[in-house]
């Protein structure tokens, strides 16, 4: 247990009554509820919290919010680890267990600290060149030893126990930024009759009004503003929520962290993803401090000015005692005083010639040394300062400290307003980017467009929110705003010079990028912002280098002799910070991940030893475990049973649709490549569509079952597309015709029933009906009903066994198939599955999906007889195109293997005999399986047309498996081309 | 996510519909036998830097294919109509035969 001596006995917003236990690098330490990570830490006066990226560098804490570079921690608790954590933004909880990063084995002696030694290997370009550049193989030997030594904090390996959640909000306006400027216009915005979200990253509101003692003029009007915007009916407070992108149509991405306050037991939700929708969004994004950049400016003991500030007002934490301030504007002052007035020794060193007289002043009541023109060059101590060099016009001296706060100016916090394109601009007069022009429904407040004192940033919240208001209607009158006025004088801007000291000079602290690297990549010629950035990964951090963009830009700058405008801006992208990928998935994962389809027979299939195969969104019975030990046995012998005896087989996934209205004849016979119009009632046809460009889209079964009204059947695949296609020829391209479709696929169980004793199995299912091949020839139709549901006969066949397909109400689907079974069991009935199905129209020669893959046409499939001469349909004309009827064309063929105790695979590449196997080859097989009427592998395939003649050998390839097999070219249909099987 | 305004069914989410391609090009008579009038209308596209006419189909809602005016360079949709009723619609109509 540790002491909180940093900790003042006053003052604060921490509760002194709530101590909170917490573990850091196996301490215990204790907290207050109010406290994030990081001051309970400074508190307890941890100050090495981390080592850095590349060089192990020991670092400490240099923030107070999300803009943290690092103070990285990963959670650690029983088996879960969240890495990357800023400490600064982490909300002290009980029993929080938080690890430092990248050290081995400890934090205060890390071997690998040595591989400063490792710099020449670590500096910038080390990764373009490696990847990019002839030394590539070099990166084989290293990167083991380099991926080791460079990293930030390790992700668990097990799956994330942790739960999330998504959720939907919406509002008239989304106000993002709970500080000064998003508080006055959430008052303002509901005030004016809007629905309000106001959005805020931390767990309390105030922002920058948090840096101001508690019992200031400030924290009244904090204490105001929220007492009224909580008991507001209008307005949703979403504290301790980062919106962390802006996407079009107004969407914001937020994720919300759980309130430690209110523990829920564990499993349950930790991150909600919200998807807010708001009519008009107003940015009350802020500003980030900007550090100074000297020699060894990234000691653990330089701190922020202003977190410096926040760490003593809000958390009553006096972080030093002796301080040196380093600045060159007004607002670091703020920050002397007050840690002046706690009783720290304070020196002021300035970079300006003569600071206000008010200020000095103030400096002066308070025993505040001031060192005007002065600059901090170097820095002393390993694990905390020690000592300052600071340059002055005449000369060089030393200044004793333990803390150094850093303050190089304001940067608007523009990241989230440029993710829709809104291109930051530069302002000389307060040396930062603000945002550009906004569209009409989105404003900007307060500090993040350039408004520094907070009398101004709430007058500009107060006309952002009343005018976000006004955009989507509401316009009720608006009080004036309660005013604040701190008295902060205008921030004179100054532009960061490089640094004159020896040593390392940090730019960006998290990615251990540091002026040298800046310097190496201008001397190389990389000279724009975006190779800037690649070159050296500044800005590539978790931190997407929020406080170190500015001053590489202006180093740049510098070197290149060139103004920031010239230089350019890097362009920011989601997320503002890091998001758990789990809050973006929330709970669709696992079996959640998408949804799936079951077919009526589903329950029948897993109580019957069915393996199921995942098709699409559907789950379909691979083969039946009854059949065989594993799929290659089981399918066969399902093959066998139904070409010997009969199988059935669940065909529920057809796609089918409805197609009703006078002209529905004239429809088909438009969007299918073979002729509907002639069709007779009560007879099926197969059917084959073509896509605009003549390319074949998919092929089914219609049956006219009226003069008017036709049964159409797609593959599984394609039913969505299909359906959604003659929607769209209806809606767009043939209004007059008089047809409705409707999808009916889930509307119907069916089945089929395949193989020589399929009659006989319908005889006795269907003793009422009649089977005859004289009432039920191949491809026609039977309708009747069976237990008060719908029943169709359909006598189709794609085994090319004799074959009914049965479509019966979807309700009844399983008694139906539990009817079929039994009445076959006699005759030998078995189900077979999706493999044995494909395999059986292999060998019958049939095309499906690896054959329709969206780049064959009829003729190369073999299908042009079944257009003929026909013109007038969807795709006749471009599958016409001269390039289709190449001689090299591949089109489809048989292929049996004639090598011994070989086999084909699918997707092996052909070549000729002889052929070198290199390249795409002459053609591909496409599908596959043992033939049992053969006794050998059989396949189908797309080969070359000029080489494909029957009899003629080639040389399947397939390099996943280093196999090469020969194969000899035949006729796609194995067995029985006569088709006198299908009447057997 | 943009929200599209369904004629029949309200301000939807973008994911609800499927695209469909450019509505500016006029498809052919389905008997049209010219190959250069098809080869405009599949391949042939302006791709314009603003205001562009495209389809959606409310897919996972009314089912319409409806013709949407959508700027490219933001996303903003300047109206949308059902398919069957807009002017493109309409001429087809008249053209096609009884
Ligand atoms: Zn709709």
């Amino acid at each position: 247990m540790s002491s909180n001596h940093k900790r003042l006995s006053m003052g604060g917003r921490i509760d002194r009554e709530q101590p909170v236990e917490f573990t850091f690098d196996g301490r215990s330490l204790i907290g207050y509820r109010g406290d994030t990570l990081a001051s309970a830490l400074l508190a307890n006066g941890v100050t090495l919290v981390g080592r850095s990226f590349k060089y192990h560098r020991p670092r400490g804490i240099f923030s107070a919010g999300p803009e943290e570079p690092n103070a990285l921690v990963t959670l650690a608790t029983a088996g879960r680890r969240q890495p990357n954590l800023p400490a600064t933004t982490l909300e002290l909880q009980d029993g929080l267990v938080a690890e430092s990063q990248n050290r081995w084995p400890s934090l205060t002696f890390d071997v690998q600290s040595v591989n400063g030694l490792l710099a020449p290997f670590l500096s910038a370009g080390f990764y373009y060149k490696t990847f990019m550049g002839p030394t590539r193989r070099a990166w084989m030997f290293y990167e083991h030893f380099i991926r080791k030594a460079a990293g930030l904090g390790r992700a668990g390996t097990d799956p994330d126990s942790d739960r999330y959640d998504i959720s939907h909000a919406f509002a008239d306006v989304a106000i993002i930024g709970g500080g000064p400027a998003g508080l006055s216009a959430a008052r303002a915005a509901a005030a004016a009759g809007a629905r309000v979200a106001l959005i805020e990253q931390d767990f309390l509101l105030g922002g920058q009004l948090l840096a101001e003692p508690s019992d200031s003029a400030a924290a009244k009007w904090l204490r105001q503003a929220e007492a009224e915007l909580e008991s507001s009916e209008t307005v949703t407070l979403m504290k301790r929520t980062t919106a962390f992108g802006s996407y079009d149509g107004n969407v914001i991405g937020l994720v919300g962290q759980r309130d430690p306050a209110n523990p829920r037991p564990a499993g349950e939700v930790l991150q909600t993803f919200t998807m807010l929708r708001a009519r008009s969004i107003v940015f009350a994004t802020g500003a980030i401090e900007r550090p100074m950049i000297f020699s060894n400016n990234d000691r653990p003991g330089v701190m922020l000015a202003s977190a410096a500030r926040t760490y003593l007002n809000r958390f009553a934490v006096l972080p030093g005692k002796k301080i040196v301030v380093a600045t060159g504007n007004d607002s670091a002052w703020r920050a002397a005083f007050d840690l002046a007035g706690a009783g720290a020794e304070v020196t002021v060193a300035d970079l300006r010639a003569a600071p206000s007289t008010a200020l000095a002043a103030e400096a002066g009541r308070l025993g505040v040394v001031v060192r005007a023109a002065t600059r901090i060059v170097d820095l002393n101590g390993g694990h905390a300062v020690r000592r300052a060099t600071l340059n002055e016009a005449d000369g060089q001296s030393e200044a004793t400290c333990d803390l150094v706060c850093v303050s190089g100016g304001w940067s608007p916090t523009v990241h989230l307003t440029s993710h829709l394109g809104v291109k930051p601009q530069y302002r000389d007069d307060i040396g930062g980017f603000v945002p550009g022009a906004f569209p009409a429904d989105r404003f900007g407040a307060g500090s993040m467009m350039g408004i520094f004192s907070t009398a101004d940033v709430i007058e500009d919240g107060h006309r952002a929110g009343t005018e976000a208001a006004s955009f989507c209607g509401k316009s009720a009158p608006v009080p004036a705003p309660s005013k604040l006025d701190l008295g902060e004088t205008a921030t004179a801007p100054f532009r960061e010079i490089p640094s004159l000291g020896r040593g390392k000079a940090f730019v960006d602290f998290q990615m251990d990028v540091t002026t040298g690297d800046i310097e190496l990549a201008y001397r190389e010629g990389y000279e724009s912002v975006e190779h800037l950035k690649r070159y050296t990964t500044l800005g590539m951090g978790t931190d997407q280098g929020k406080t170190s963009n500015f001053a590489a830009l202006a180093s740049m700058a510098a070197l290149r002799n060139a103004t920031i405008p010239e230089t350019g801006a890097t362009t920011f992208r989601p997320p503002y910070t890091p998001v758990a990928i789990g809050a973006l998935a929330g709970r669709a994962i696992g079996h959640h991940f998408k949804p799936i389809r079951r077919t009526p027979m589903h329950d029948w299939h897993m109580a019957n030893g069915a393996e199921m195969l995942e098709v699409g969104l559907w789950m379909r019975p691979y083969f039946y475990r009854q059949s065989g030990l594993d799929v290659n046995e089981a399918y066969v012998a399902e093959m066998r049973s139904v070409r010997q005896a009969a199988g059935l087989m669940d065909i529920s996934t057809l796609g089918k649709i409805d197609v009703q209205g006078p002209d529905a004849a004239i429809f088909l016979d438009r969007i299918y490549a073979n002729g509907f119009a002639k069709l007779p009632v009560g007879r099926a046809r197969y059917g084959v569509m073509l896509r605009d460009d003549g390319i074949v889209l998919d092929d089914g079964t219609t049956t006219r079952l009226g003069e008017n009204r036709f049964f159409m059947t797609t593959s599984t695949a394609k039913a969505a597309d299909v359906l959604s296609r003659l929607e769209f020829l209806l809606d767009t391209a043939w209004p007059d015709l008089r047809v409705a479709v409707t999808s009916v696929s889930d509307e119907w169980a069916a089945m089929s029933v395949a193989g020589p004793k399929s009659r006989a199995i319908l005889n006795a299912a269907f003793p009422a009906l009649d089977v005859s091949d004289a009432a039920l020839a191949h491809m026609g139709l039977l309708e009747s009903e069976w237990q008060g549901r719908a029943l169709r006969i359909l006598r189709l066949s794609y085994s090319g066994e004799r074959a009914y397909e049965i479509y019966v109400g979807a309700t009844a689907g399983e008694q139906l198939w539990s009817r079929l079974l039994e009445a076959g069991r006699p005759l030998d009935l078995k189900p077979y599955g999706v493999e044995a199905l494909g395999a059986l129209r292999v060998e019958k020669g049939h095309v499906a999906g690896p054959e329709i893959d969206g780049r064959t046409t009829l003729d190369d499939l073999g299908l042009g007889r079944l257009a003929g001469k026909r013109s007038g349909f969807v795709g006749d004309v471009l599958r016409r195109r001269p390039a289709f009827q190449a001689p090299d064309r591949q089109r489809l063929v048989g292929l049996e293997c004639i090598e011994e105790g070989k086999r084909l695979r699918g997707g092996a590449i052909l070549f000729l005999p002889g052929e070198k196997p290199y390249g795409h080859g002459r053609g591909r097989v496409t599908s596959v399986t043992f033939s049992p009427e053969r006794g050998h592998h059989v396949g189908l395939a797309l080969l070359s047309g000029d080489v494909a003649s029957e009899g003629s050998e080639v040389v399947a390839v397939y390099p996943m498996k280093a196999e090469t097999v020969r194969a000899r070219i035949v006729s796609p249909v194995f067995l029985d081309p006569q088709g006198e099987r299908l009447h057997g | 996510m943009l929200p599209i305004e369904c004629p029949c069914c309200g301000p939807r989410d973008h994911d609800e519909f499927r695209y469909g391609g450019d509505a500016s090009v006029t498809r052919p008579a389905h008997d049209d036998p010219d190959p250069e009038a098809w080869y405009r209308y599949v391949f042939i596209r302006a791709n314009p830097a603003g205001l562009h006419r495209e389809f959606w189909q409310h897919v996972i809602g009314c089912r319409q294919w409806l013709v949407v005016e959508r700027d490219t360079r933001n996303h903003a949709i300047a109206s949308v109509e059902l398919a069957r009723k807009s002017p493109h619609s309409k001429s087809l109509a008249r053209k096609s035969p009884a």
